[in-house]
């Protein structure tokens, strides 16, 4: 018994200290002063990578999520003849969830885990040790970018998700099971409220853009330097951050429902 | 001038629970080669990490030309750093940068000047190291010595006055090891820089060193030119020296004698 709480303490320690780094590392990578010669280039070169490469992924799951929401929700609106409502049914729930959800868990999947694994290479190789010798910043030079360059890009994303998925349940929706075009565009536009919907949806979005690469940087930078290291790294960043995602998802519905 | 650019006192530094250097006084004179050498695992690359302040140690002093470097601010550290080129074991090129802007880099990121200048430095660089004309080529259509010369040609891009040597031998043929001590030699000798170089390829090293210390458990266990140490009748100096397999380090890990393991009682 003893030695179980004394393994729990342990565990409690190592996450404090971990949180603690994470904190640390993320202080000391953004919080200083902007230097655009070397770092807007590197900004743009990161929102190449980890934005504009997650496009395919992004644009293909976002049709292929609205066209499965689309089909499932007019099966159960046939059932008590309110097919014209599908439109809203469609939009509300991907501005409000799946939007900033799903896009949030592929971007982890797709770019938070190449972050991971380039840096913990980085580290592995010493390249970041080298850069420090060169009187060069690894923090400001390599961190701070790939921080920014996600942060920016999952709302980004999001949007784009929650476009194409709209279009998604209109191709199935009103093309393919004939539900009337101007009922479910107008029934969208009467219930959708930008504030509470749009808005909402984007914050969410820039809350796990945050959380994802925060997350995907820090493991990479405190990976062990080994082939396995890196690996349960990468395998870390993944189940954090759709873990992170999902807490935070809840979280923010319950402030937001609720008005806090 | 100080006569030392390096000089080390009293220096303790431990990792996990093992002491990595328990007290150790050394001196790194200015202009010449100096060797760190010692069975693996005792701490050379560790050594040049301290000196380059990527690690702090838990007591005593690194003096870098004159600076107590752990002393000194982020911003004093950077620019104490410019004075130091360091090559390391892996070469560490940036595999997403091509032979010419991994020599580039450090220009391009600590001083303001036009292409056109850069162009010419990153040539002669290469030049000094007989890579001019794999300036266009990535890192992965290097050999390892290619690798580790154009390490070599951006460890000098900044002329620093200090280099640091990690390993610079390891895995290489006998052509490249040789270019290589030819290449150490004559970037000391030409641009006058001082020298550091932590190896265990006694041969190579003795040959171009003007001094070496000899490392283990965490102290010092001899130092003095190559012909010095070589002529030591040290035991434990010896056994690094000739190679030995067997002496102050033993060839068995510690452990039972085989009777024991062979005829214990919870044997399988």
């Amino acid at each position: 018994m003893i030695a179980f709480i004394a393994r729990l303490g342990k565990a409690g320690i190592h996450i404090c200290e971990a949180i603690g780094r994470s904190g640390w590392l993320l202080v000391r990578s953004i919080i200083r002063k902007p230097n655009f010669r070397h770092g807007f280039p590197a900004l743009v070169e990161q929102i190449y990578s980890e934005g504009v490469l997650s496009l395919i992924i992004i644009l293909v799951s976002g049709l292929f999520i609205g066209m499965v929401v689309s089909l499932q929700g007019y099966n159960v609106l046939e059932k008590f003849g309110t097919t014209p409502a599908l439109g809203q049914l469609v939009a509300l729930s991907i501005t409000r969830e799946l939007g900033p959800v799903v896009s949030a868990i592929l971007f982890a999947g797709r770019a938070g885990s190449a972050l991971t694994a380039e840096i913990g290479l980085m580290k592995a190789t010493d390249q970041l040790s080298s850069m420090e010798m060169m009187a060069v910043d690894p923090l400001r030079r390599v961190i701070a970018p790939r921080f920014w360059g996600g942060f920016l890009s999952v709302p980004v994303l999001a949007v784009i998700f929650t476009t194409i998925a709209i279009y998604g349940g209109y191709l199935v929706g009103v093309r393919w099971l004939g539900v009337d075009n101007g009922a479910f565009w107008s029934g969208m536009q009467s219930n959708v409220d930008f504030r509470i919907d749009i808005i909402n949806g984007i914050i969410k979005s820039i809350v796990f853009g945050f959380a994802i690469t925060w997350i995907a940087i820090f493991q990479g930078y405190d990976c062990v330097p080994t082939a396995e290291g890196i690996s349960r790294a990468t395998t870390r960043t993944v189940v954090y951050s759709s873990l992170v995602i999902l807490g935070l998802d809840f979280v923010l519905t319950a402030m937001m429902m609720g008005g806090w | 001038m100080l006569e030392n650019f390096v000089t080390i006192r009293n220096l303790q530094f431990h990792y996990r629970d093992r002491v990595i250097f328990d007290g150790v006084d050394l001196d790194i004179p200015r202009g010449k080669i100096t060797a760190i050498m010692g069975p693996s695992g005792t701490g050379k690359t560790t050594l040049l990490r301290l000196i380059g302040a990527q690690l702090t140690p838990d007591q005593g002093t690194v003096d870098v030309d004159g600076q107590a470097i752990h002393q000194l601010s982020r911003s004093e550290l950077y620019k104490a750093r410019r004075k130091m080129g360091m090559l390391f074991q892996s070469g560490a090129l940036f595999t997403n940068l091509s032979v010419f802007d991994n020599v580039a880099f450090p220009i391009r990121e600590n001083y303001r000047l036009p292409e056109s200048m850069i162009y010419d430095l990153v040539l002669l660089k290469l030049e000094a190291v007989g890579l001019r004309g794999a300036r266009h080529l990535m890192p992965s259509e290097l050999s390892g010595g290619m690798a580790r010369r154009v390490a070599l040609a951006r460890a000098l891009a900044l002329d620093p006055q200090l280099i640091m040597y990690d390993e610079p031998f390891t895995g290489q043929d006998p052509i490249t090891m040789g270019v290589l001590v030819k290449l150490i030699k004559t970037i000391n000798d030409t641009l006058g820089t001082t020298s550091i170089i932590v190896s265990h390829d006694v041969p190579e090293t003795a040959s171009i060193a003007d001094y070496i210390y000899l490392l283990a458990d965490g102290k010092i266990i001899g130092h003095g030119s190559p012909e010095t140490l070589q002529n030591s009748s040290a035991e434990n100096v010896n056994q690094f020296l000739k190679g030995l397999p067997d002496g102050p380090v033993p060839f068995n890990y510690p452990c039972n004698t085989l009777e024991d393991d062979l005829f214990e009682e919870d044997r399988p």
